[in-house]
């Protein structure tokens, strides 16, 4: 065969094969990532015992640091997340070394003592399973990197096996065959935000860029990595501890300064060695507002107030980097736009999802033929990845509202009933006869998600959460829509085509 | 999906069509060892190369080099797929590596110290 005659089916086989066996962890991928969209939003909704208030961000970097001092008072470094009027919470780490571990509580921004608000992960657990996938998280991010890469190869031979992508675009035949309306439906979900997926799928790796390909780093900088981080602009030079102790000022003051020098307040501040002579203060900053994500930081002396240090100009390389990151995290993006983000988000989990499907449309057996290992195998992850995920992600809410308050472990026992319910839903898939593991499985997450509603209503009640909880309800109807569609005997579509063709 | 080829079906063999079944399926496996291993050495060097050598300042070569790794990677999993034969696929991406290599210790990538 000629390169070229060969060059398609090649790459269609890699595109059928790539993607399935990464497909499973993609869909979760995409599903957690899309939410973190309104990661905020879903903290604020988990946390509903905090309020907008007027808040001091120098008086609860001061409280910060009184906790973290009586905490943790021979820590090598702390990281100071202050508060925001809809955020009044002060989030803060500490740690001996960089190696780890990390420490990490949420402060009250007035008092400085552990918040009064429920024990949840919030928004935070959904985020980081979109990388870490709960596992630890150097484990979580290679697997989800690789997978990641493996997409990569997957849109690229998908665009070449695809080539009429525009003819294609106004094809949709739902009523030919089965296989036919999934094909369509995966190519017009890949399709119709294709730029999209390119985008967010090579920024995403890009984020883990320096775990994932340290060697450019390595090659050029050996054992003196840290300079990369200075040179490049991405951070100001830093200082040896004196190794001896002192009165550091209050961060408050610090906070106020830098609110001075950078023209806003910092949103972070990192303490090196907090309580050593040589102890240094970097405020961090969000400006520039925009694309990248740059971060200018501001180092302070901890003792005296001084300025020690800027970041350097980054260059066209590094911005460049930096603007990929901020793609991938849309934090720049207004309402209208992150909408948009957010459905992109829902057509990559959908391009994914209708691909797993084909997969098995494609190979189904012929009428009450038995299906092989292969064929269930990949059928009873897809029932309990697709409908799964979904079911847990609405346990995981339901819990929010329906634990009592003072049980021990509670942020554990959310995330314990977000397996919980994804693995029940899974099973109950693998256990269903074939014909009811879709609509039984859909139908399960649909009335989770609905659930969720009266729950919110009868716990909490506030109108703040009247726009969360008809979001719930959008995807409960969705997934009755889908639920009902899949309970749909195959022999209906056959019949409405015949209807067609007769009238015709 | 172009009316000359099926839309993606069980019986499509993998690219390579010779041998019984057993061969067939060990030469998908070296496919995708020498894709991910491969593919990934000739990345790895492709950056580390372009941070020694692009005339820019050493952190501007670094981001350069990583902005393009991914992509590098992305093409040599595609040749190693869609070349005709396994023999042929592991000569390309070993051939490039050893070039990559050779060019990157001759750069001074491997010595222990910083690179002028």
């Amino acid at each position: 065969m000629s390169e070229a005659k060969r060059f398609r089916p090649a790459m269609a086989w890699l595109h059928t094969w790539a993607g399935l066996v990464v497909g499973w962890v993609l869909f979760a991928v995409f599903v957690t990532g899309t939410a973190s969209y309104y990661k905020d939003d879903i903290s604020r909704w988990m946390r509903p015992e905090l309020r907008e208030t007027v808040i001091d961000p120098a008086q609860s970097a001061t409280a910060a640091a009184g906790f973290l001092a009586k905490q943790a008072p021979d820590s090598g470094g702390w990281l100071v997340m202050l508060p925001k009027p809809d955020q009044p919470l002060t989030e803060v780490y500490w740690w001996k070394s960089f190696a780890g571990p990390f420490h990490h509580a949420l402060l009250d921004p007035v008092t400085g003592t552990p918040t009064g608000a429920r024990d949840t992960q919030a928004g935070e657990f959904l985020y980081r399973f979109h990388f870490e996938l709960a596992l630890p998280p150097l484990v979580g991010r290679w697997i989800v990197g690789a997978c990641a890469m493996v997409l990569l190869i997957a849109l690229i031979s998908g665009i070449v096996t695809h080539r009429r992508i525009f003819a294609d675009f106004f094809t949709f035949r739902p009523d030919r065959s089965r296989q036919r309306a999934w094909l369509d439906a995966h190519n017009l979900f890949g399709v119709l935000a294709l730029p999209f997926h390119l985008m967010i799928t090579y920024t995403g790796l890009m984020t883990l860029g320096p775990m994932l390909m340290p060697w450019g780093l390595q090659a050029a900088y050996k054992d003196e990595a840290p300079h990369f981080y200075v040179e490049a602009g991405l951070m100001p030079k830093g200082r040896m501890p004196a190794g001896t102790a002192a009165e550091g000022l209050p961060l408050g003051e610090i906070v106020r300064i830098a609110g001075k020098d950078g023209g806003e307040l910092p949103e972070a501040l990192m303490v090196s060695s907090p309580g050593d002579a040589a102890a240094t203060v970097s405020a961090v900053f969000e400006e520039p507002h925009g694309l990248a994500h740059l971060h200018p930081q501001i180092a302070y002396d901890a003792v005296t107030g001084a300025e020690l240090a800027r970041n350097l100009p980054a260059g066209p390389a590094t911005r460049t980097a930096t603007v990929m990151y901020g793609l991938h995290e849309a934090h720049f993006a207004p309402h209208a736009l992150r909408v948009l983000f957010f459905l992109c988000g829902l057509l990559g989990a959908a391009t994914v999802a209708s691909g797993l499907v084909l997969w098995t449309v494609a190979r189904a057996p012929k009428g009450a033929a038995p299906e092989g290992f292969g064929l269930r195998l990949v059928r009873i992850l897809n029932v309990g990845t697709i409908a799964g995920l979904p079911a847990g992600i609405a346990a995981f809410f339901l819990a929010n509202r329906l634990l009592p308050l003072d049980l021990a472990g509670r942020a554990s026992w959310e995330v314990g009933l977000f397996f919980g319910a994804w693995v029940g839903v899974a099973l109950a898939g693998a256990l269903a006869p074939r014909r009811l593991a879709w609509p039984l499985t859909l139908g399960l997450a649909a009335a989770t998600f609905v659930a969720i509603v009266p729950a919110d209503l009868a716990l909490i009640g506030e109108p703040r959460f009247v726009p969360f909880d008809i979001a719930m309800l959008l995807v409960g109807a969705l997934l009755i829509v889908a639920a009902r569609t899949a309970a749909r005997p195959p022999s209906a579509l056959a019949r409405r085509a015949a209807t067609r063709v007769a009238e015709a | 999906m172009a009316s000359d080829s099926p839309p993606l079906d069980a019986s499509r063999d993998p690219p390579t069509r010779s041998g019984s079944e057993w061969r067939g399926r060990l030469a998908v496996a070296g496919r995708v060892a020498l894709a991910a291993f491969g593919g990934y050495t000739v990345a790895a060097l492709v950056t580390a190369l372009g941070a020694v050598t692009l005339p820019l300042s050493r952190a501007e070569a670094v981001s350069t080099a990583m902005l393009a790794s991914f992509a590098v990677m992305a093409g040599a999993v595609v040749f190693v797929f869609a070349a005709a034969t396994l023999r042929r696929a592991a000569f390309g991406i070993l051939g490039t590596a050893a070039i990559l290599a050779a060019c990157l210790w001759l750069a001074g990538g491997f010595s222990a110290g910083v690179p002028a």
